[in-house]
């Protein structure tokens, strides 16, 4: 890290102490054109990716895939039988790599640590009384405790979006400090909720503000309001990563969430961070898809590839 | 590293012909004198396709095909049965899009990524949308019974063939004019294909006729007699030479020339979509663009980091072969172009302004110019007065609105603006004072057939597109 890096990362640093500091930041940085934004999204889903390039992107996909059940209805048969597809996605094909974790509610992580554990498929758990978030704020850290406590290793939390719309940024960097310090050594993603932040310039302020809190992933959604993951949100995530550590010297990973069903949608995700991030961010621990039904598509696909035809969906496992 | 593997678009869409002939009352001929020349791929220079050279007695003839269209045919025909036939043209154009827009990037060079996303739909846009006119020319605002003026000659260049066709023929014939067309000697292909439309489309011989050539063809053509309007897109100087030519005679005359325009990036910009309109403004299509964003006037105290931007995504632009629907910059559309964007290029190296240019592997074979920016460019140089009509960009910087106005202004060219800032009333402001005739707030490089395009001063004048396009084509 250079000189200048270090001493804007400290000055950085202050920042989350006074509420006039970090709305001045956050209200000075780089407005987003909410067109030119939508327009750049769009051309970067025109590239062709073909033969060998789609190989290599439909596996690198399903290395970043968060295989994700957030259910009501999620049991501890539901979760293992997941958590088994995440180890061998393909049990015809042992070449098939294995996805990048199993994400779930904190009732389940046990059932799925009991799976993955000697694997290097990570376990997620969602946690700060996901997905509103809405709770005070020692149960959501009792429930990201607990979440580790129980063998998870990556948080996957929600800001407050009620104090974060209300112009109370410091009250959401406190909970996302406090929530880093009680995942202990657990990455944490901030799920920024952005359906309903509604406009590109808080997306970029919130990335910011996650950022600067100590979050290791910004993250899009929760997949539980009507709008999830778009191009644009993740489009300008990453740009806020990519000046986050051009300011600061430290990578900050990205996970969109929600609505990635097909291969052709992960990989014009792929195309939009390597022309944006660059190969840096192209990689299981910086980037990730929350998806569940996006692994079996991505399996049709690569079957598809190595073999020269496609298979029925009955030759997919459903988990 | 994730490497994108070769995605070419099929060549064999296109069914070339060995040699063409000239486009006269409806059906292919061959030039009296027998005369030809040869179009090539600029990317490759593969020979495509041997095309007639037209000389007097076929301008002649053109000219009379024409007039007896118009007297017989066209200008009586009621203003909806001229809108069927252009709006099956529109149909034929969308129906066949993908043919004409991989000739288009064959023959000029610039990638199918662009004339498949932006040529063709805005070639069959304009035509759809002068249809809806030919039977409403009344409500035009032009009076209650506007007249067509008789036979257009229209001369148009190489840098988007078919989209200059389109915005030349469609209001000329929405109107009740009859055409005689001279496409660029360098991209003459798709004005030929687009021949076949109208046949295809049963349009009655004579209303449209294509001659192809080079400068001597035009120039016989705007000369003659028996030519009621002249429309020209091309160079300046040749634009003052039809001036001239035309000057003491009935024929109307509109003209559509160079710019140099300046794409003005305030301190309060969103900076990642101002840099991606930069990009837009300067290496869409190659540079080869009148109204293209070809100086950066950027406040000083952003400067540093809007250039660090721009660097960090040009070095994003792919380069090379047109057809590869990855491609972002394709070939320089001649050797003669190539030659001049050089010798601009290397003035201004030699005027002391300082070259950047991504690292870029270019082709061995065909004409081409890596992306390239000028910085530390004053208005005494070369490159920011003269228009370069290539990948090339000369950034200058400006203090306040008021001197960012200034430096826009000067220069002799008026075609087009581009203004990036959040502060809307910045953009009012601006606008009022900027003497160009288009200009763009927070987006560049925008067209639409329902908006006028033209210019100021020695950009041309006249209007292209909307219901003052019609004016150029109506006796009014």
């Amino acid at each position: 890290m250079t000189a200048t890096t270090t001493s804007a990362r400290s000055e950085l640093s202050e920042l989350g102490r006074s509420e006039t500091a970090l709305r001045t930041f956050l209200h000075g940085l780089p407005g987003v054109d909410q067109v030119g934004a939508e327009q750049r999204a769009a051309q970067l889903s025109t590239r062709s990716i073909k033969t060998t390039a789609k190989a290599q992107a439909i596996d690198l996909a399903i290395r970043m895939v968060d295989l994700t059940t957030l259910e009501g209805a999620d049991t501890p048969g539901k979760v293992r039988a997941l958590a088994a597809k995440a180890l061998r996605p393909d049990p015809a094909d042992p070449s098939c790599p294995h996805v990048g974790a199993v994400c779930v509610y904190p009732a389940m992580v046990p059932h799925v640590a009991e799976v993955l554990r000697g694997s290097a498929v990570h376990l997620a758990s969602v946690a700060t009384a996901f997905p509103s978030g809405q709770a005070p704020l020692e149960i959501k850290l009792a429930d990201t405790r607990a979440a580790v406590a129980a063998g998870a290793d990556e948080i996957d939390m929600v800001i407050n979006r009620g104090a974060f719309l209300a112009g109370r940024y410091k009250e959401v960097y406190d909970e996302i400090v406090a929530t880093k310090e009680a995942s202990g050594d657990a990455h944490l993603k901030v799920i920024l909720e952005t359906g309903e932040l509604a406009t590109y310039d808080n997306v970029r302020r919130a990335s910011w503000l996650a950022m600067l809190a100590g979050g290791d992933f910004i993250k899009t959604s929760t997949g539980k309001v009507p709008i999830a993951a778009t191009m644009p949100v993740s489009l300008v995530m990453l740009e806020a990563v990519r000046d986050f550590r051009e300011a600061t010297g430290r990578q900050v990973g990205v996970k969109p969430a929600g609505g990635i069903k097909t291969t052709k949608d992960a990989i014009k995700y792929l195309v939009m961070v390597n022309e944006t991030v660059g190969p840096d961010w192209l990689d299981p621990d910086w980037f990730r898809f929350g998806a569940s039904s996006l692994l079996n598509d991505l399996l049709m696909q690569r079957t598809k590839l190595t073999t020269g035809t496609y298979s029925g969906p009955d030759y997919f496992t459903l988990d | 590293m994730f490497e994108y593997a070769p995605a070419p678009e099929s060549r064999s869409v296109v069914d070339l012909k060995p040699s063409y002939g000239l486009f006269i009352d409806g059906t292919f001929v061959d030039p009296t004198d027998g005369g030809s020349f040869k179009s090539i791929n600029p990317a490759s220079e593969e020979v495509l396709a041997e095309v007639a050279e037209a000389g007097a007695q076929d301008v002649e003839r053109a000219v009379r095909a024409a007039r007896k269209a118009y007297d017989k045919v066209w200008g009586p025909m009621p203003g909806r049965d001229r809108a069927k036939y252009l709006y099956r043209i529109a149909r034929l154009i969308q129906e066949r899009s993908r043919e004409l827009a991989v000739l288009e990037s064959l023959d000029n060079g610039k990638p199918i990524r662009e004339s498949r996303d932006v040529d063709l739909p805005l070639v069959a846009a304009h035509f759809f949308y002068y249809a809806g006119w030919a039977d409403k020319l009344e409500h035009a605002g032009f009076g209650a019974n506007p007249r067509p003026i008789g036979v257009a000659a229209q001369v148009i260049p190489w840098n988007f063939p078919l989209l200059m066709l389109a915005w030349k023929i469609a209001p000329a014939l929405a109107a009740g004019n009859t055409v005689v067309l001279k496409p660029a000697e360098t991209t003459p292909l798709t004005a030929l294909l687009f021949a076949e439309i109208c046949q295809q489309a049963d349009l009655p011989a004579g209303v449209v006729n294509i001659l192809t050539g080079a400068g001597d063809t035009g120039r016989t053509l705007v000369e003659h007699a028996g030519v009621d309007k002249v429309a020209f897109t091309g160079s300046t100087d040749v634009g003052r030479a039809i001036a001239r030519s035309v000057a003491g005679t009935s024929k109307k005359l509109t003209l559509e020339l160079g710019g140099k325009a300046a794409n003005i990036v305030f301190d309060d910009a969103p900076i990642d979509q101002a840099v991606e309109g930069i990009v837009n403004g300067i290496f869409f299509n190659q540079g080869h663009v009148c109204c293209a964003g070809s100086r950066l006037l950027v406040q000083e105290n952003v400067a540093d980091r809007v250039l660090e931007s721009l660097k960090r995504r040009m070095a994003q632009l792919r380069v090379g072969d047109p057809l590869d629907k990855n491609t972002d910059v394709g070939a320089i559309n001649s050797a003669a172009q190539l030659e001049r964007i050089r010798e601009l290029s290397d003035a201004g190296s030699a005027e002391g302004a300082e070259r950047w240019s991504p690292p870029c592997d270019l082709p061995d074979r065909g004409f081409w110019f890596a992306p390239t920016i000028f910085t530390g460019v004053t208005q005494a140089h070369r490159i920011a007065r003269e228009e370069i009509f290539g990948p090339v960009l000369s950034v200058l910087t400006f203090r306040t609105p008021a001197e960012a106005v200034e430096k826009a202004n000067n220069t002799p060219y008026g075609l087009s603006a581009g203004i990036w800032t959040d502060k809307g009333s910045r953009i009012l402001w601006m606008a009022d004072r900027l003497r160009a005739g288009v200009v763009w707030a927070n987006t560049f490089n925008k067209f639409d057939p329902t908006s006028p395009f033209g210019g100021y001063k020695e950009s041309g004048y006249g209007r292209e597109g909307g219901r003052h396009g019609l004016e150029g084509y109506l006796n009014v």
